[in-house]
């Protein structure tokens, strides 16, 4: 158990940025996961922590030590690789057991030490086989043994579900979690799967660029998303986003052809503002109800539980998430129903939230 | 694809059968030979059916040569030489590929140059090296005039002088120092994923224990492979031994065979020469024999 303190960290291949400052504090027993597009920097980031890769800026402290000098083994940290790294030619016994090998633990506490983690990860009876005989999640609870023997302060994850098969994947996660449940150890656990990151965590950094965009629980994230990048990378299907233009008396939508009337506070006439609405948020009604905008159906998606309705608005392609029974064809006119609640906006230039906004008038039907 | 042509089936076949006939018919042809007596072997043709004198035939070579403490110099040369070469190649790619240091460009293409320079190319050289280790000390002694300078001040006339002529150290050390050793390793070290790498630092392993533990193990067939090429390598060479050994208790047993071969107006003992040829291939057959399982496995994949 440690706390791990993250300063203005920067890394940078040989001229190239790739994390650039990253101030993070992570409590003692948190589960954080990190969250992120594909080169974001989220790996790099965990693999500094992790102490493979070298620190070109700032500073990491874990358990208020600074460690950026300290070797991987002098940090106390355990990790999951994606790809497992289990030793081919080792039994799942070794396996586990290397790291207590090279710290010098005698053999029977060894031995002992192994059987209680194969216990808790239900791998008594393939001790002794070689990965190679082992399916796809049995090979990933070997490599959380391996991480686990050695009990370490804090568990560094790298995308560690990303070559389950689906269903195997649901059930490792809640593996994990029972296990953080049970050992209260500090968690990383980095992925790009927002289905991952939201069950899994306590807090939820989101990353882009070499930047983080926004630290918060799953709720703050996914209810107030601090800047466009972040609404619209979490949340299946992605948020609507609607450009807007501030007018005097208001916000004009789709080029001119829909308007908000907000007052545009501190914005000048002119500026460019994002206006997101969640798929999930929207409500499907008839045709020219009261307050409703009308749209054409594009496409319809089947989910089972729900639908997905594509809908194109005044040229805008909109999603819509429904689990009514009602089915509209494609081509068919629908009403969309929006509430000023659930509107988010966000520059356009910075993409930054701007709370300023509040529409307190429903989009008016044109 | 799966081609199911007959005709086709037919023809790769008589392709096959056309070189398995082409590899073994010299084999063949030395077995029998080795099998006739004096008379038979001279005959014009000879004789394709075995002869009845295989076993003084072969007594014969073994004695005239004094095959057995020369096969044992041979065995000694070519397991020193496929040892020491598994060991130094190991550790050179390891260093190449694991670890980051100033000049590694340089010392890799340095090793890599070795590989145009095969022993025959540099063998006038290298034997000056051997019939006197320190020569270039000495050299770099006389020609800097430190020597001079040393013989001035104290009196003392610096020689140095280390020769390997006639020892099993001179026979197996130039024959380790070649790179095609390096290069398997290098490409074997490369495909081992990264993050077994990784997996070995979290777990707190030292470069070291890393090498002992996870990458030697890995390599075993990569060293079953090389090992067998080395062994047949050094076990065939010809030049070097012949070079090196004046003395008759270091020679090799392929270098003795020339004794086997009948001289010019010399008895044509050409069965005793095969006999002894027969007894000479037999060790690398047993090696490649024994270790072939690994050694195919070692040169196609690795073992995932």
């Amino acid at each position: 158990m440690a706390s791990i303190t993250i300063r203005d960290v920067k890394k940078s291949y040989g001229k190239s940025p790739v994390v650039h400052g990253v101030d993070l504090d992570i409590v003692s027993g948190e589960f954080v996961v990190i969250l992120g597009p594909s080169g974001c920097g989220k790996s790099t980031l965990l693999r500094m922590i992790a102490g493979l890769e070298e620190i070109s800026g700032g500073e990491i402290a874990i358990d208020g030590t600074v460690v950026n000098r300290l070797e991987p083994r002098e940090r106390g940290c355990a990790m999951v690789f994606q790809n497992y790294a289990l030793y081919p030619h080792m039994s799942v016994a070794q396996n586990i057991g290397y790291s207590l090998k090279v710290a010098g633990v005698p053999k029977a506490e060894r031995t002992q030490r192994i059987q209680a983690v194969a216990r808790i990860l239900e791998l008594e009876p393939m001790l002794d086989r070689k990965p190679a005989a082992l399916s796809g999640g049995q090979r990933q609870r070997v490599a959380m043994g391996r991480a686990m023997i050695r009990e370490p302060k804090v568990f560094l994850f790298d995308e560690p579900l990303s070559n389950l098969d689906a269903k195997l994947r649901v059930q490792m996660r809640s593996e994990i979690r029972k296990l953080h449940r049970r050992l209260n150890a500090t968690s990383v656990f980095v992925t790009h799967d927002q289905v991952e990151a939201m069950t899994l965590a306590d807090r939820l950094v989101v990353m882009n660029g070499g930047r983080v965009e926004q630290v918060g629980t799953p709720g703050e994230i996914y209810k107030r998303p601090a800047s466009r990048f972040v609404a619209t990378f979490v949340g299946a299907p992605a948020m609507n986003i609607l450009e807007g233009i501030v007018e005097l008396d208001g916000l004009s939508l789709l080029g001119g052809s829909r308007r908000l009337p907000i007052p545009r506070v501190g914005l000048p006439v002119g500026a460019k503002v994002a206006m997101g609405i969640r798929p999930e948020a929207v409500r499907l009604v008839a045709p020219g109800s009261q307050g409703a905008l009308n749209a054409t159906v594009d496409l319809v998606e089947e989910l089972g539980a729900g639908r997905v309705i594509y809908v194109d608005l005044d040229g805008a392609a909109f999603s819509v998430v429904t689990s009514e029974t009602v089915h509209p064809a494609p081509g068919a006119t629908v009403g969309l129903k929006i509430s000023p609640d659930d509107m988010h906006f966000f520059s356009s230039e910075t993409g930054a939230r701007l709370d300023v906004f509040k529409a307190s008038v429903p989009v008016p039907a044109h | 694809m799966v081609e199911r042509t007959p005709i086709l089936n037919f023809v790769t076949h008589l392709v096959l059968f056309i070189g398995f006939v082409l590899a073994v018919a010299p084999f063949a042809i030395v077995a029998i030979a080795a099998s006739h007596n004096l008379k038979d072997v001279n005959d014009v043709p000879m004789s394709l059916l075995p002869g009845s004198d295989f076993w003084l035939n072969i007594k014969t070579a073994w004695t005239t040569a004094d095959l057995g403490p020369k096969l044992l110099n041979s065995f000694i040369m070519a397991t020193g030489v496929a040892a020491g070469k598994v060991i130094i190649s190991a550790l050179t790619a390891f260093s190449i590929v694991y670890f980051r240091y100033p000049g590694r460009t340089f010392i890799f293409w340095l090793i890599f140059i070795t590989l145009m320079l095969p022993l025959e190319v540099r063998i006038v050289p290298t034997y000056a090296v051997v019939a006197n280790v320190l020569s270039p000390y000495q050299t770099i002694l006389d020609v800097t005039g430190l020597s001079w300078l040393i013989e001035k001040i104290s009196g003392v006339r610096i020689a140095l002088s280390f020769g390997l002529l006639n020892s099993y150290t001179g026979l197996i050390l130039p024959l380790i120092a070649t790179a095609t050793g390096t290069f398997l390793y290098r490409q074997f070290f490369l495909t081992v994923p990264d993050e077994l790498t990784e997996a070995a630092r979290m777990d707190g392993a030292g470069a070291l224990r890393f090498f002992i533990d996870i990458l030697l193990p890995l390599s075993r067939t990569n060293m079953a492979a090389l090992g067998t090429i080395m062994f047949l390598w050094a076990w065939n060479q010809y030049l070097w031994p012949l070079l090196i050994t004046t003395d008759q208790s270091h020679a090799t047993a392929v270098t003795e065979l020339k004794q086997l071969i009948p001289n010019i107006g010399g008895i044509p003992e050409w069965n005793i020469a095969m006999a002894g040829t027969l007894i000479v291939m037999l060790p690398p057959l047993i090696v490649v024999v024994a270790m072939q399982r690994w050694f195919v496995r070692g040169l196609i994949a690795t073992e995932k």
